[in-house]
């Protein structure tokens, strides 16, 4: 059983370098060690200029996404046991400007995330004292999937037509505004809709499927895309054949 | 220097933090509202809470009994009109987040379903699967970005509050992305900043929970009060401290030590069931099973693990089917982080730091002695605590607060007018403060991890969940010398740009700070209450105690500790009891 | 990539030109399997075209008359032709394919409250698909 394992670290600081380099470090193996934990140690004990972002260190909070050997992975979920005794590679996440190591900018997502108007929208708003809009676990059931997204951004980093046209809005943001769609306490699908009909929308989409393949929570961004095409165009037939009913 | 302005400022964005923003927002448009948080808003520790929260909307369940349960279960050391005022206010902040979007779990007919938890006498705990804090978060985020007058600084970290003439006018923040040293006025500051749990070694805490908050406003005059109360979880992973939420105990879990044998039926906790009994066995208190624990370990009776003594988990005999609809996170959590599958296999745990009843001292409304600084959260102590937390009181904590001090802050700063320029001037003390300590210094050689690691030591040792005079004295001298020894550590990180060494160093300094409030009021509190256990003082003592420690901080940097009575409206001290016997006294005092 | 949209609701700071951007290779789809497997996907959407088109053809040579036909049938049988089609055939059926196991995540039909599972979908349309197979050969084979 191997003591150690190499870890293969992207660096970059803004302020020196004019691109960024790898850097190899030797930490201990643990069976059950994640990569964050590597990170971790590194950078208490080897290297405090180490810069990364993390927190809760249980899948959920979404901040340590990073490449792990090219693929997009949340650190604290990937456990080092199945790469050694080769070298891990983390790097940052694909299709961000790295900021600083292994740190991304994220102010793209969270621009998009609010454009999508992912909150509930209600022509007649209920009063506290009527009670809850009542919901049956079906209904709940219908949009409860697209609910999980932690925000990791993984599926940016796995999408290739974001990767090539920033503007695109992504997965993770059309998955939210459809979770808001099919809520059935919602009634601002409309407004979504035009929002998102335009080129970057949906319609950018070419249904690569990777973004659902990489997402720890099973969210099914891809899924959700199609499905929104799908409405999308039923709602397009709608209008041509009955202007009349324009909600 | 850069320098912003603001109406009110928010330093928090979790829970609390979004919750008051929306509450300012609602309260007077006109206001701006700015919120800092060290982290994006949706990377807050909230989102990592699990079981639920209460709320009161059975019909045959009743405000009185929700605040009798809190009250009870505190040790009697809750403010009671705090806790009134919580317990009608709860059942309306969580049908508003309903109604925001929230995806509560439903009855079938359509209606919110409630489920049991460990302490509350009937089943009033609103839930969301097990992931309530992913949902309340998500929910209270996605909605404040509807409000146009909410300016969110991201990775800003705030390393100091500016106070003039007693008020509190602003604070300093660094900009994580540039670097850049800036100073944000307000009238009114508002801390959501939560909890300390990092100061413990075993702790469900994440990486962000330094006590921030209450370093700050310490270090500004304001008291902390009840830091001695810390609460450990009973049920929580033993290398990463992920927390096992108690909703697996509340749906029918069996704690077992070595011998397979229910052990909690020795600790005056009621008779073993086979189905689960609420406020008895394994849904009695956290603080008594956690105490538990540690009786069975000095027994001999807990499993050696590789990171130290555990107990097991027993879900198996709940089948496959209750774990996967009620109970998918818990699944999850165990076969991603310790490769364990609970449907087959028993699930090591240990007790584990989780949350803190202490804080800053607030009123009922969240405001702090100091004029224009509020708090509210995991950070505050109104008290609706007391001497320990029930399961699923703290996200409806977060929200009934979280709005009372976004509308007292909303008045307080709709009244009073801009900060005054010595504001300023302290800002830039602070920046060349930083730079000269921290970011310049050469020389002296201390890692953060080292300090860090055994301060963590230190207070698990003496300030852990059975301590003595003796054990917070060497606790006591043990912070002295961390604290000294802080002073010259030095950064491997020089840089500007996303420097996240310097950022810890900075909450070393918060969690040293923090660490010290905590020993001081235990070893000030010679009794045993709570979460807080003295074994040469077993004996809760109410003629001397029935009062909640203060803990300020003296010009030279030592601490004083006060006490301040508790305020009690409609019931009168009694005693702690769980399974059988509970039903007999709440006969017996005619309830 | 610039934050310029603010609105009010949130401030961000202002593009920093030091930034890294890590160009995307022209050949980012020979990286991952699944990258190529996806552009091989798209690009037999052309391969369906072309046999859409001859399919049109030989449907027009066929109402012309057995002459027509008989032209028709000369033309295609070369080794050219052959290949050519042999390879359009190989890409309608994995066009066809990849279609088949897609569909279900675009068509979510609920029944009863729950979600029916992807592949009694994706199964409906094989079948469907031997259904109509078989009708038109029988038809024409007859």
């Amino acid at each position: 059983m191997a003591e150690t394992i190499q870890l293969e670290v992207t660096r970059y600081s803004p302020e020196h370098d004019a691109a960024p380099a790898f850097q190899r470090f030797e930490v201990p193996y643990r069976k059950d060690w994640v990569v964050l934990d590597a990170l971790n140690y590194i950078k208490d004990k080897l290297d405090g200029s180490l810069s990364y972002r993390w927190s809760c260190r249980m899948g959920i909070c979404g901040s340590c996404g990073m490449m792990v050997n090219g693929e997009p992975r949340l650190t604290c979920a990937t456990f080092l046991s199945p790469y050694t005794p080769d070298a891990v590679r983390v790097e940052p996440l694909r299709y961000f400007p790295v900021v600083r190591d292994l740190v991304i900018e994220m102010t793209d997502f969270m621009v998009k995330l609010q454009r999508v108007k992912p909150w509930i929208i209600r022509k007649e708003e209920k009063s506290i004292a009527d009670g809850e809009y009542l919901q049956t676990p079906q209904q709940l059931d219908v949009y409860k999937q697209f609910s999980m997204c932690i925000n990791c951004m993984l599926c940016y980093a796995a999408c290739p037509v974001y990767g090539l046209d920033p503007l695109f809005t992504g997965p993770a943001a059309i998955a939210l505004a459809q979770r808001y769609n099919i809520d059935s306490r919602d009634q601002g699908a409309k407004e979504r809709l035009d929002i998102l009909s335009q080129h970057e929308g949906i319609w950018a989409c070419t249904f690569v499927g990777e973004c659902t393949e990489v997402c720890p929570k099973h969210v099914d961004p891809a899924g959700a895309i199609q499905q929104y095409k799908l409405t999308a165009a039923k709602e397009w037939f709608k209008s041509l054949l009955m202007p009349w009913g324009a909600k | 220097m850069e320098s912003h302005e603001h109406d009110v400022l928010i330093v928090g964005g979790g829970g609390a933090g979004l919750r008051a923003a929306i509450a300012v927002c609602e309260a007077n448009p006109k206001l701006s509202v700015a919120v800092i948080s060290k982290v994006y808003p949706m990377r807050s520790h909230t989102v990592s809470a699990e079981g639920g929260a209460a709320g009161v909307i059975n019909p045959g369940d009743s405000l009185d009994e929700h605040a009798y349960d809190t009250i009870s279960g505190g040790d009697w050391l809750c403010d009671q009109d705090a806790v009134e005022a919580f317990v009608k206010e709860a059942p309306e902040e969580l049908l508003r987040l309903e109604h925001w979007g929230c995806p509560w779990s439903r009855e079938p007919d359509g209606h919110i379903a409630v489920r049991a938890f460990g302490g509350m006498k009937r089943m009033r705990t609103w839930f969301a699967a097990d992931k309530t804090g992913f949902h309340m978060l998500h929910t209270l985020f996605q909605t404040s970005l509807k409000y146009e007058t909410v300016i969110r600084y991201d990775e800003w970290f705030v390393t100091k509050l500016l106070v003039d003439d007693g008020c509190v006018q602003g604070a300093v923040a660094i900009e994580l992305m540039s670097g850049k040293i800036q100073a944000i006025t307000a009238n009114a500051i508002i801390l959501c900043t939560g909890g300390c749990g990092r100061v413990f070694p075993f702790t469900t805490n994440a990486n962000i929970k330094n006590g921030d908050g209450m370093a700050l406003a310490y270090r500004a005059g304001a008291p902390l009060k009840d830091m001695e109360f810390v609460q450990y979880h009973p049920t929580g992973l033993p290398f990463t401290g992920i927390l096992i939420t108690e909703a697996a105990r509340a749906e029918g879990g069996y704690m077992l030590n070595k011998d397979g044998y229910r052990y909690l039926q020795d600790y005056n906790l009621g008779k073993p069931q086979p189905k689960p009994v609420l406020r008895s066995m394994e849904l009695g208190p956290r603080d008594r099973l956690s105490q538990a624990f540690v009786m069975e370990m000095e027994k001999g009776r807990t499993i050696k693990g590789p990171y130290g003594d555990i107990v097991h988990l027993d879900l198996r005999h709940l089948g496959e089917k209750l774990i996967s609809t009620k109970l998918p996170f818990v699944r999850e959590l165990c076969l991603k982080y310790q490769n364990i599958d609970p449907i087959k296999e028993l699930i090591p745990v240990r007790p584990v730091v989780h949350y803190m009843m202490g804080g800053v001292h607030t009123d009922i409304n969240g405001a702090t002695p100091l004029p224009g600084l509020y708090a509210a959260g995991e950070v505050a102590c109104v008290s609706i605590n007391g001497a320990n937390r029930l399961g699923s009181n703290s996200l409806p904590e977060l929200l009934v607060f979280g709005a009372r001090v976004g509308r007292a802050a909303a008045e307080f700063a709709s009244k009073h007018t801009a900060p005054s320029a010595a504001i300023l001037a302290q800002a830039m003390d602070e920046n060349r403060r930083l730079r000269k300590q921290l970011l310049e210094k050469t020389g002296g050689g201390e890692r953060i991890a080292t300090i860090r690691d055994e301060m963590q030591k230190a207070i698990e040792n003496g300030a852990g969940i059975y301590r003595t005079g003796t054990s917070l004295l060497e606790t006591v001298t043990k912070l002295r010398e961390l604290q000294q020894r802080y002073t010259n550590t030095v950064l491997d990180d020089r840089g500007l740009t996303f420097n996240t060494e310097l950022i810890a160093a900075m909450e070393l300094g918060f969690m040293l700070d923090a660490a010290e409030a905590i020993v001081q009021c235990a070893l000030h509190r010679t009794e045993s209450r709570g979460a807080h256990q003295r074994t040469d003082f077993p004996k809760r003592n109410d003629e001397k105690f029935l009062a909640h420690s203060l803990v300020h901080r003296n010009a030279d940097g030592s601490s004083r500790v006060e006490y301040l009575p508790v305020k009690i409206t409609r019931w009168p001290p009694g005693e702690r009891v769980y399974g059988e016997p509970s039903q007999t006294k709440d006969a017996q005092a005619g309830r | 990539m610039t934050p310029q949209e603010t609105k009010g609701a949130t401030q961000y700071t202002t593009y920093h030109p030091r930034w890294y951007r890590t160009r995307v290779s022209t050949y980012w789809w020979l990286g991952k399997w699944c990258y190529l497997k996806f552009v091989l996907r798209e690009l037999s959407s052309i391969f369906v075209a072309y046999f859409v088109v001859i399919t049109l053809l030989q449907i027009h040579s066929v109402s012309r008359g057995p002459e027509a036909y008989a032209r028709f049938e000369e033309r295609m049988w070369n080794p050219l032709m052959i290949a050519l089609d042999a390879i359009s055939f190989l890409f309608v059926l994995f066009h066809t394919i990849t279609w088949f196991n897609l569909a279900p995540r675009a068509m979510v039909v609920r029944l009863g409250g729950k979600r029916v599972p992807e592949i009694l979908i994706a199964g409906s349309n094989y079948v469907a698909w031997l259904v109509i197979s078989a009708s038109v050969a029988w038809f024409i084979l007859r």
